[in-house]
């Protein structure tokens, strides 16, 4: 496991890209240790973090790297749905931003030879584009439209499913993902939480090992707060130390 | 029993005769040492942001905690519904305790029951380790044969240190609930049977509901414990009130997020500050903290000649 530098660095955002309903940003962490996929750091606006809606936001927020350049600029994937992903989804090459990271556990490689096979819905397809890049594995992906579904480009050459038929199959991704599961596949999701379910329930039937990034609200990120628990077979466990990526089969239930 | 050996720091600062480096220390359940080591490698150690460290609260069977939703962010501080998790006491002394004696700086053991005599059990359990600098006791908790708060009514806690008083000559601080008629007369209280020190404020009390509007409660827990800057001035209010009737050292907290926050502290009657909710925002909250409020006291005599305090005070609201 590759671990965080102990405090926050401040780093300057070096580039903004659209793509679609998504903010790209990219951060210069020229100091920071290379992050393994799945892996994620806790971000914090260096101006203007408060005096949003609802004088928020106040606590950091929790993303996986959607990508690390060699010369260690980490790009991050937002969508802009609550205070703290607007200000972030503001920020622009030349403003500061706090990194603490990188944080959790990673995508484990596949045993035994087993393939891989990446399945990623909306903002989710973050960490699976690091992943594709260090172990190429086809990808499908959920968007809700078309806007949305032009975070597609971000993997390479993805089979698309969007919700509304806009772009690629019409239908949820977990539609596609039985065709593409046989016993030689281990399978890497992250998305939203009933998708991630329907591919547990689904790898769980197939006796296919699964590995799942999940989300949770998280105060500090290093295992400090003891709000990001999640519900195991082995009782409640902390994401940010003991994930984000936890094998399917340890959950009997992603809600 | 070998007593830990703490290098008396150069300041001379001691707290309930425990050597200490500097004057800021965490509130318990907002800093997991371990789990800090496990995400930041040694370098923790290095670097301890605390003068001591205060365990989360141990309670006598192992705890799962709230069910999640176990946070809710507010402007200037958040809501938490955690349910104080934690292996139990004997987990905590085969798993936790040995993990904790390896930290730089002196332990402090927060314990809760759900009676006096579980309290007693876990005073006794570290009366006599040597890992263990000093207790505090989470008052903040129902006792099932009274009904009571224990910490909320200065009876129940005259009662309890009855209790446990006898059974450790380590300090003991007791950790007083904002949520209450007085926490002054429940330090007195404490005082008057046998506390060493006394540590405010826990989090108030506070709940949130669904933002959906359906009427349901946000958090797993019902309600919480609100923390961070938007609790500062009451809790600076309680420490003053604190200060003013008793002689206990006294460890002063809520929305501590820099030095001039922790002066504050010290201006109203704290002895040692206690740096939570802005750890989660940046684990080396308590090192910056000790170093702004060292600057501070260092620089106030040059300052304090140097500024126009009608133009200070009219600067804050302006």
């Amino acid at each position: 496991v590759t671990l965080a530098p102990f405090g926050r660095r401040l780093c300057p955002v070096v580039a903004h890209e659209q793509h679609g309903a998504y903010d790209v940003i990219s951060v210069l962490d020229a100091e920071g240790p290379a992050p393994e996929a799945g892996q994620f750091y806790m971000l914090t606006a260096s101006e203007r973090w408060g005096g949003g809606a609802d004088e928020r936001p106040f606590l950091p927020r929790a993303f996986s790297v959607l990508r690390r350049h060699e010369d260690g600029r980490l790009d991050f994937l937002f969508e802009d749905v609550g205070p703290g992903t607007r200000r972030l989804c503001e920020l622009r090459a030349g403003d500061g931003i706090w990194l603490l990271g990188p944080l959790g556990l990673g995508f484990r490689a596949p045993e035994d030879g087993r393939r891989p096979l990446l399945v990623g819905g909306g903002v989710g397809i973050a960490p699976l584009a690091i992943w594709q890049d260090a172990i190429d594995a086809p990808a499908l992906l959920g968007f809700r439209d078309a806007a949305h579904a032009e975070g597609a480009r971000l993997l390479r050459g993805p089979r698309v499913a969007t919700d509304d038929g806009s772009v690629g199959f019409h239908g949820l991704v977990t539609e596609l993902l039985p065709g593409e599961l046989d016993p030689s596949v281990t399978v890497y999701a992250c998305g939203p939480p009933p998708m991630l379910e329907a591919v547990r329930a689904l790898c769980e039937a197939e006796d296919v090992p699964a590995q799942l990034a999940l989300e949770s609200g998280m105060a500090c990120g290093y295992g400090a707060c003891f709000g990001c628990v999640v519900p195991t077979r082995d009782g409640y466990v902390r994401l940010c130390v003991d994930g984000p990526v936890l094998d399917a089969s340890a959950l009997d239930l992603v809600a | 029993m070998s007593e830990r050996e703490t290098p008396a720091p150069s300041g001379g600062l001691t707290f309930c005769g425990i050597p200490l480096a500097h004057p800021v220390i965490n509130a318990s359940g907002t800093f997991d040492a371990i789990a800090a080591r496990r995400a930041f490698g040694d370098a923790l150690l290095a670097r301890f942001p605390f003068a001591a460290f205060v365990s989360k609260t141990v309670t006598l069977e192992p705890r799962q905690g709230n069910p999640p939703p176990r946070l809710w962010e507010l402007a200037g501080g958040m809501i938490n519904s955690i349910g104080l998790p934690n292996k139990g006491l004997a987990g905590y002394l085969e798993h936790d305790l040995p993990q904790l004696a390896e930290l730089p700086v002196p332990l402090i053991v927060n314990v809760m029951g759900f009676s006096r005599e579980q309290v007693a059990e876990l005073v006794g359990a570290f009366g006599e380790r040597g890992e263990v600098a000093a207790l505090e006791l989470n008052v903040s908790c129902p006792n099932v044969k009274t009904g009571m708060v224990m910490g909320a009514d200065p009876g129940e806690t005259a009662a309890l240190l009855d209790a446990v008083r006898p059974l450790t000559r380590k300090p003991l601080i007791v950790k007083l609930t904002p949520n209450c008629t007085s926490p002054a007369d429940v330090a007195a209280a404490a005082e008057a049977h046998g506390a060493d020190a006394v540590s405010l404020i826990n989090t108030l009390r506070g709940m949130a509901f669904h933002p959906r509007g359906s009427g349901t409660a946000w958090l797993g827990g019902g309600s919480g414990g609100v923390s961070g800057p938007a609790v500062r001035a009451i809790a600076l209010a309680q420490v003053a009130e604190v200060r003013a009737r008793t002689a206990l050292p006294i460890v002063g907290m809520g929305g501590v997020a820099c030095g001039r926050h922790a002066a504050d502290f010290m201006q109203a009657g704290a002895d040692l500050v206690a740096v939570g909710t802005e750890s989660f925002r940046d684990p080396l909250a308590g090192a910056r903290v000790a170093a702004e409020l060292a600057e501070i006291r260092a620089n106030r005599g040059i300052m304090a000649s140097a500024r126009d305090p009608r133009r200070e005070a009219i600067a804050h609201n302006a």
